[in-house]
């Protein structure tokens, strides 16, 4: 599909919507209304659910907050709806805010837990304010009225409802495709791999949060003045349920999804409620809920993919569009070569008892190849991540370009211009080759959310583009930018993961066993293209286990075992070392 | 406050507290053997004490119907999935414990009905018509994705939740209930008077956890549940079904649920959707608690409870409020004192 045909398609969708009141009986319409409310809801969850991964039991509350904020401004105290819609939006994303300061740096099902917990919290909060009319709501609420002209029918504030929806979308799909949206989509890898690539992953995660409150707060505002009364009910955690039903079967990060979801439940609950009576007689309204969580369930048990990334898989994959050129991003300048770069002093790691690091020295030189080797459970890889930051020093000192970085968390160190790659892959399989590597140029950009909301970033999109293209290139992979990264064998894997580290702009680049899993030639290529960069003043780290690999290319080693170094030197004096051949060969009997 | 009323409130609050321990353990139990957040406990609890209440009056309670319908179900799906793996020699076994089993439960509780029989055997009969559920709902919603992420369970547990709700309005009809005190005695403690029914609890709490340790301790099946918690795959290789196991800790933890709700059942008016807020106060109790310790949960519990009735005596609108919100700075907590594994979420 090209760019002109999905513009084509996306603008008879529009018409479709607006054209619908002509053709649809008010009870549509009113369907509709609501179709458009959720889907607005289901649209904010698909960003922080969906693509992010955190799973939120409590939107509801947050379209509570904004309905109940709306019609205490205007029903109780007379204000304008549109300062109710202000109010509305402020406090929740107030809320979410501070929600999201306290809670998000849960994991897993701990952060899942904590919405159950706020989203009950609030919603108990709304049925038990004496001036929120408790139990009973706030009723009489007004009418949205544009200058003199109120939307009293359904189809008026029909066009409001979806205006906020398209708008809704091409917002969230503009955000999605831009260097947040991408931080966002990366969020699923853990927060090790994004930490790495120089991205506040707490950050990220918040503004998730806070823009998945957004337009669940419309929806609430919409809400109050579409039924124009409020009540606790709506905002109870029986909805989460549904909004998250909704998310979830339009599809796993699907923007569209959240539309195709907000009508699939909608429509399946107007129907159970018209035909479940007709099949069980007698059948009262908690009927309606045994079969709905029940479809869920097997949703859930047998299709998780969803709706539209099921049909996707039989339409055309639209043709991306390249660019125009653009300016280059700005390069570091490389310090000299020979200097002091990475400093460990008397590093130390302790994990209860165990010494998985036990003061360990040495250092890295500006523009040479180190290689850092050892048997099996010598503490490599965890010296690994001490310099990278993924853990802390329990004792000793690290310093970077000079400066301690023993304090500093991964990310920072990662900006500062330590760029890694991972012995088990990390990439988002998903995503294409230029979008994993577009992930590694984050630190040298710097479109935040509004601009990339709003597409007013394009041509340093475009620079950041160019320049994950030429690493690509540069890796040998520059032949098919849109590919799956899931869709490369192992070995290109590794050199993604390579070209996506450069993309940084590193001064020091830090490889976890490169060689592992890369046929013979395949490493030879390799070696290759290390040997250029360090022709270029890129000074490298390299943990490695094959010593052929290793000794033809690097500078110095340093041997670790049972934690501690045992040696450090050129290639020849190392081979030599006697304390190396006991720790690999065992001693002579 | 005098220290009168400060005492009264802290027996209520250790009383309501002891009967939150028996669901969270059961909570706890569940957890660590299938990683399943069992969100529905609470309505197991409530069920129990709707059983029991049908039971006093003489009536058919519905959770006759509710295990016949689950158990028809889990057997279908048993025998289907055995059919398609062509292992036809299972199935009379499959049969024997999905459908046999449950249903002969069901005929003897019918048959005893009539009967009129004294209260600790109505009493053993609301339990045992209430232990197959769990084991049943295991079978037919959790085990075809037994290998799924935590989170996946989560969501599917919290479904499940609404599911009950509407069946136990199904089954049991919109009115509430209210048992026949279990004693009718009372101790005077220094001025203050203890009900005989807050001993009661306190005493089937302890006698019940303690019951579950020695089983941990002293048997091999109790052995082989705690290896499972620590290693699913360890404990596999070792010749111990996971789902096995499971079905052991579903039918464990429905007997401390089904307890407490016949403790429960004298001293609160039970409703069809009161399980809801007992089962979530549990967890509360069970995350303080890390999820994985059970003195931690037993303590987690009594805390809530305390809390609980001391917030209601100030203001009693905003207990669940304040019980809820407490939630956060515990899981905070929580968080930073239990070490993760970094675990990448599904694709």
């Amino acid at each position: 599909m090209k760019q002109s045909q999905i513009y084509l398609i996306a603008t008879a969708a529009v018409l479709c919507v607006a054209g619908a009141p002509f053709v649809l009986s008010a009870f549509s319409l009113t369907l509709l209304n609501f179709i458009g409310i959720y889907s607005l809801v289901a649209i904010g969850l698909v960003l922080v659910t969906g693509v992010t991964g955190i799973v939120s039991f409590g939107q509801a509350a947050f379209v509570g907050i904004a309905a109940y904020a709306t019609a205490w401004a205007t029903a109780l105290n007379g204000y304008s709806p549109w300062l109710g819609l202000l109010l509305g939006v402020v406090l929740t994303c107030s809320v979410a805010g501070l929600l999201g300061l306290l809670t998000l740096r849960l994991k897993g099902h701990f952060l899942s837990l904590s919405t159950i917990a706020w989203g009950l919290a609030i919603s108990y909060l709304f049925g038990n304010v004496p001036w929120l009319g408790q139990h009973n709501g706030i009723s009489s609420v007004p009418p949205i009225s544009i200058g003199s002209f109120k939307l009293m029918e359904s189809w008026q504030i029909y066009y409001l409802i979806w205006a906020f929806v398209v708008a809704a979308v091409i917002l969230a799909y503009n955000l999605l495709n831009s260097r947040v949206g991408r931080a966002m989509r990366t969020l699923r890898g853990g927060d090790t791999l994004v930490e790495s690539l120089g991205i506040d992953a707490f950050r990220i995660k918040l503004i998730s949060f806070i823009v998945a409150a957004l337009p669940a707060a419309v929806s609430g505002w919409l809400y109050a003045h579409l039924s124009r009364f409020v009540s606790p009910a709506p905002f109870e955690a029986g909805m989460s349920i549904e909004y998250l039903m909704m998310a979830m079967i339009g599809g796993h990060g699907s923007i569209i999804g959240a539309i195709v979801g907000a009508a699939f439940v909608t429509l399946m609950k107007n129907s159970i409620q018209d035909y479940l009576p007709l099949l069980v007689k007698g059948a009262s309204g908690q009927l309606e809920i045994v079969a709905f969580a029940a479809l869920f369930i097997l949703f859930l048990q047998r299709a998780r993919q969803g709706v539209v990334p099921y049909v996707r898989k039989y339409l055309p994959r639209p043709i991306p569009v390249t660019p125009p050129k653009a300016a280059e991003l700005s390069r570091r300048t490389q310090p000299a070569p020979g200097t002091v770069l990475l400093d460990a002093s008397q590093a130390e790691r302790r994990f209860g008892g165990l010494v998985a690091v036990n003061q360990v020295s040495f250092d890295v030189r500006s523009g040479e190849i180190l290689g850092l080797i050892g048997p099996n459970g010598a503490g490599k890889t965890t010296m690994f991540n001490l310099l990278t930051g993924a853990l802390k020093l329990s004792a000793g000192d690290i310093a970077f370009a000079g400066k301690s970085v023993t304090d500093r968390r991964q990310y920072q160190i990662a900006q500062s211009g330590v760029a890694r790659t991972f012995q088990h892959v990390k990439l988002r399989p998903n995503m294409t080759l230029i979008e994993n590597v577009m992930l590694g140029t984050y630190p040298r950009t710097k479109t935040g959310f509004f601009r990339g909301a709003f597409r007013l970033n394009t041509d340093e999109e475009a620079s950041a583009f160019h320049e994950a293209l030429f690493q690509l290139r540069r890796v040998g992979l520059g032949d098919k930018p849109y590919e799956l990264a899931g869709n490369l064998s192992l070995g290109s894997q590794r050199v993604l993961e390579i070209a996506r580290a450069l993309a940084a702009d590193p001064i020091l680049l830090v490889l976890d066993e490169p060689a592992a899993g890369l046929r013979r030639q395949e490493k030879q290529q390799l070696a290759e293209l290390l040997r250029s960069l360090r022709s270029e003043n890129l000074t490298i780290l390299l943990v490695e286990h094959d010593m052929e690999f290793v000794m033809g290319l690097v500078d110095r080693i340093v041997v670790m075992d049972f934690g501690s170094k045992i040696c450090e030197g050129v290639p020849k004096d190392v081979r030599n070392d006697a304390r190396v051949q006991e720790a690999y060969l065992g001693a002579v009997a | 406050m005098t220290s009168d009323i400060a005492a009264i409130l802290g027996i209520d609050g250790i009383a309501t507290g002891a009967i939150y321990i028996l669901v969270a353990i059961g909570t706890v139990l569940i957890f660590t053997v299938t990683r399943v957040i069992f969100i529905p406990f609470g309505d197991i609890a409530a069920f129990t004490a709707l059983t029991l209440a049908a039971l006093d009056m003489g009536q058919v309670p519905g959770t006759i119907g509710l295990v016949a319908v689950l158990a028809c179900i889990a057997a279908t799906m048993e025998v289907f999935g055995l059919v398609r793996r062509q292992e036809f020699r299972k199935i009379p076994i499959a049969l024997l414990y999905y459908l046999v089993l449950p249903l002969l439960i069901v005929l003897a509780v019918w048959a005893l009905i009539p009967l009129a029989p004294p209260l600790p055997v109505r009493i053993a009969m609301a339990l045992i018509l209430i232990m197959p559920i769990s084991p049943l709902l295991d079978r037919i919603v959790f085990r075809p994705v037994a290998d799924g992420s935590v989170l996946l369970l989560l969501i599917i547990s919290v479904a499940l939740h609404f599911a009950l709700v509407g069946l136990g309005l199904l089954f049991f009809g919109p009115e509430g209930v209210r048992t026949e005190p279990l004693t009718s005695m009372s101790i005077d403690i220094g001025g203050i008077m203890i009900s005989g029914q807050n001993i009661l609890i306190l005493v089937a709490a302890i006698a019940f956890s303690g019951g579950l340790l020695l089983f941990f301790d002293f048997t091999l099946i109790g052995k082989a549940l705690r290896a499972t918690a620590i290693n699913r795959t360890g404990a596999r290789l070792m010749g111990i079904r996971p789902t096995r196991a499971g079905t052991v800790a579903y039918l464990l933890g429905s007997l401390m649920a089904g307890v407490s709700g016949v403790l429960i059942a004298p001293v609160n008016t039970i409703f069809y959707d009161s399980g809801f807020l007992l089962g979530l106060k549990a967890f509360v109790g069970a995350i303080i608690g890390g999820l994985a310790s059970y003195p931690g949960t037993a303590l987690g519990a009594l805390f809530v409870g305390v809390l609980e009735s001391f917030a209601s005596f100030y203001n009693s609108a905003f207990k669940d409020v304040i019980v809820f919100s407490l939630l956060i700075p515990i899981l905070l907590w929580r968080s930073f004192t239990v070490i993760h594994s970094e675990e990448e979420s599904e694709e």
